[in-house]
């Protein structure tokens, strides 16, 4: 997994690639938290999913946990450009409720 | 019709091993990225779920079984961990035992959606067993 994130205006892109399981969300979990917590004051967050090219459930669980630190700090999410297998994952869970696909 | 039968140590690491090993597997049927996808998105459900509920902390061996026949790839994936307390409570969309690990509980519910067939067999303190398969839509040629 690799982790990459830039700030635009009232936006923090994060981007990432690699595969998302139980396996490696947890070397990312961390600084993804830290990214946002030093973006505290912005207005929205952007997951970029386009460098995803597996995702499982277990992705549904890291989303959400940061939608929660994001909705502490006031911050909107959001998620861009999912590739299909994770666009499938995140619409049977219906995630796109909580952080619309923009 | 063939047959594949692997079995490695009850480790996260071994989650992308899984499904690429399945995913080789059943390329010569001739699936569809997204069939791919599908596949290896199940596989990986059903080794995670030995490996973090079934084994928990404890080492164990997870075993994979797949066969093809015609069009249609069967998969198994069985661990001799501590099985499950309530299966009708464990396959509702987001319920997990272990909510505080930011598990989402949809595991099985993505194995139903993205499989043909799909079923679990579970006996507390013995294991558990998903069994699953799926139909290739351009695979009709296939042998």
């Amino acid at each position: 997994m690799k982790l990459q994130a830039n700030r635009r205006g009232e936006n923090l892109y994060i981007y990432l690639s690699g595969e998302l399981d139980e396996h490696s969300a947890a070397a990312i979990r961390a600084g993804t938290d830290r990214l946002i917590d030093e973006n505290a004051g912005l207005s929205r967050a952007v997951f970029n999913l386009a460098g995803l090219r597996f995702m499982d459930s277990t992705g549904i669980g890291f989303l959400i946990g940061r939608y929660k630190r994001l909705k502490r700090y006031g911050m909107e999410m959001y998620v861009e450009n999912p590739e299909e297998s994770a666009d499938k994952i995140l619409s049977v869970s219906g995630l796109y409720a909580l952080m619309p696909k923009i | 019709m063939n047959e594949m039968i692997l079995k490695f140590p009850a480790k996260s690491e071994n989650e992308v091993f899984a499904r690429n090993a399945v995913a080789a597997f059943v390329l010569p049927l001739n699936p569809s990225l997204s069939e791919l996808s599908d596949v290896k998105t199940a596989v990986s459900e059903a080794v995670t779920n030995s490996i973090v509920h079934g084994y928990r902390d404890s080492e164990g061996w997870v075993t994979l079984v797949c066969r093809t026949d015609g069009a249609r790839l069967e998969v198994e994936v069985i661990d001799e961990g501590g099985g499950i307390e309530d299966i009708e409570q464990a396959i509702e969309p987001f319920f997990t035992t272990r909510p505080e690990e930011e598990r989402s509980g949809m595991g099985f519910t993505i194995m139903q959606t993205f499989m043909t067939d799909f079923s679990v067999k579970s006996e507390r303190g013995a294991g558990t067993k998903v069994k699953m398969s799926k139909l290739f839509a351009g695979a009709a040629d296939a042998g």
